[in-house]
């Protein structure tokens, strides 16, 4: 479990990113629920955290895919891959994520500077 | 379906998901699948992603259609309610419908003259940006007429290659159109950033070359030499293929605020078709990846509802571009601003967030590597309006 921030840091409509490797993002929607998703669109190196959240989905702030935030589905391309979606936790006003064990689906551009080889 | 690209999709993928399971037809000039063409002018120009990245279709997507791919309209009938066909062993054929979706796009515009010259090219199609490709590979000296958004960046995309790179611009200020002057400025000062040269209020007299093009020749005497020629002088929708169908033409297919054309049970959505923008009161033919990929939902609701609903009010127009490694968002419309402002950033470290005003109300925005600031405000111009 990695703690996050205080759920009164973050307001309705907004996200928090958790600057992991790869970084994961929290969001706080509208109806009052948290979701978290890998952070960066499978697409390219855009952050999720700062896209347009609308009900339980986020929509990539520059390409426009949309992701589900509860299945990490995504709706249509440029982005074809799903991101992947993480367990959130609330324990005494802390927010806190339980990192998917899974591979993240990185866009080709940030995968290979992960790897060490040309950004 | 006439047109087989991102609009042509949408609008099939839309059908299929507002209950359509009737017969899907769907006619395409290109012989490829549906693909982006934004990276055509970027990472797949660059040589970063090949074409199955390209690929708009996801893996294992059936849309319960048949696709006659390399196969051109030629007409549409309006008494028969039939698109006759040309090419891809369909000549002649006729494919009658109940209802069409025109999502024909456009063709980029030619330089005239400038026929059968090797090293010339224009870019719209993957095999427009094959050849380009292997041209660049060669390098030498690249001069990009029109300092637009695809000229830019494929002069960008050619300085990385490591190319020679001189863009020449008819206009005094590139840009100035869809992002105002004081904003076209400083988004082309990219190009002097970067040590590509940038020619502006000067028109192209034309090419020389024997059978390749060896110089750009300018109106005010000035010869440019050129190994490669990129002509990015913006595109024309195509609709030839509807004139006497009783489609009205008017820069593109005119259409109403939700795609319906003047004939029934025909909608036009993406780069071909003019739509009615209710907030201006005018019709714009606008020329976005987003348009083509949203406005196909709701143009196929009223193919599907015979005209009876009611067009809800599209959200503002919006468009990125990459030049330089520098992300350039903008939503709205800059025509009619009385006013530009940079809330955030500096635009001498080209990073700014810049609100356009009209009587004190914002009508558009542009970021330059502001993404997080520019959806807050896209969001804002969208609610605003809607
Ligand atoms: C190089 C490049 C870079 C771009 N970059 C960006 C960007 O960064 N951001 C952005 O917002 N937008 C960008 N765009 C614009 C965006 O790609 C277009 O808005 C989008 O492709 C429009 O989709 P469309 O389906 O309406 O038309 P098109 O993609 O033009 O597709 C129309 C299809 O119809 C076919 N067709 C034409 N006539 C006929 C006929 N008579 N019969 C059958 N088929 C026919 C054509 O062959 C074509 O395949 C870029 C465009 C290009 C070319
Ligand atoms: S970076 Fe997210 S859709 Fe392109």
């Amino acid at each position: 479990m990695i703690p996050a921030c205080r759920l009164v840091d973050l307001p309705r409509g907004e996200a928090f990113r958790l600057d992991i490797d790869p970084p994961v993002s929290v969001f706080h929607t509208d109806d009052g629920e948290l979701f978290a998703i890998d952070d960066t669109c499978t697409h390219q190196d855009a952050s999720l955290a700062d896209g347009w959240l609308e009900g339980c989905e986020v929509e990539c702030p520059l390409h426009a895919s949309k992701f589900d935030l509860r299945t990490g589905a995504v709706d249509a391309p440029p982005a074809k891959l799903p991101v992947r979606t993480h367990e959130v936790l609330v324990e005494d006003g802390m927010i806190y994520v339980q990192v998917s064990t899974d591979a993240p689906n990185l866009p080709p551009c940030v995968a290979s500077r992960l790897a060490g080889g040309p950004a | 379906m006439v047109g087989a690209s991102l609009a042509g999709l949408s609008a099939a993928r839309s059908l299929r998901k507002q209950g359509f399971d009737g017969r899907l037809v769907i006619i395409g000039d290109e012989i490829h699948r549906p693909y982006d063409r934004p990276p055509l002018s970027k990472e797949f120009l660059a040589g970063g992603i090949g074409e199955a990245d390209l690929a708009l279709e996801m893996d294992g997507e059936d849309l319960g259609a048949e696709w006659l791919l390399g196969t051109r309209a030629a007409g549409l009938d309006r008494t028969e309610r039939a698109v006759r066909l040309v090419g891809g062993g369909e000549d002649g054929r006729e494919i009658r419908a109940d209802g069409f979706v025109i999502a024909t796009g456009a063709a980029a515009r030619q330089l005239p003259g400038s026929d059968g010259l090797a090293g010339v090219h224009v870019l719209r199609t993957l095999d427009d940006a094959r050849a380009l490709r292997d041209e660049l590979a060669q390098g030498g000296r690249l001069v990009v007429i029109g300092g637009g958004f695809i000229g830019a960046e494929v002069a960008s995309t050619a300085h990385a290659l490591g190319l020679d790179v001189t863009v020449v611009e008819a206009a005094p200020t590139p840009l100035a159109g869809p992002l105002g002057e004081d904003m076209g400025r400083i988004v082309s000062a990219l190009h002097v950033d970067h040590g590509v040269r940038l020619l502006c209020g000067v028109g192209v007299k034309g090419l020389s070359g024997e059978s390749r093009v060896d110089a750009v020749l300018l109106e005010d005497g000035r010869t440019v030499p050129a190994d490669i020629v990129v002509v990015g002088v913006g595109a024309r929708p195509c609709v030839e293929w509807l004139e006497g169908s009783g489609v009205v033409l008017d820069n593109g297919v005119k259409c109403g605020a939700d795609g319906r054309t003047s004939l029934a049970g025909v909608v036009a959505v993406g780069d071909c078709a003019s739509w009615y923008d209710p907030r201006a009161g005018i019709h714009r033919r606008v020329e976005h990846w987003t348009g083509a990929q949203e406005r196909p939902a709701a143009a196929v609701a009223t193919l599907l509802a015979g005209g009876a609903v009611e067009p809800g009010v599209p959200r503002p127009p919006y468009f990125w571009s990459d030049q330089y490694g520098v992300k350039i968002q903008f939503a709205g419309h800059a025509a009619g601003a009385d006013s530009v402002t940079v809330e955030e950033g500096a635009p001498d470290d080209r990073n700014v967030l810049a609100v356009y005003r009209r009587a004190g109300h914002p009508v558009a925005v542009l970021g330059m590597n502001q993404p997080r600031l520019f959806t807050r405000w896209r969001k804002q111009l969208a609610a605003m309006t809607s």
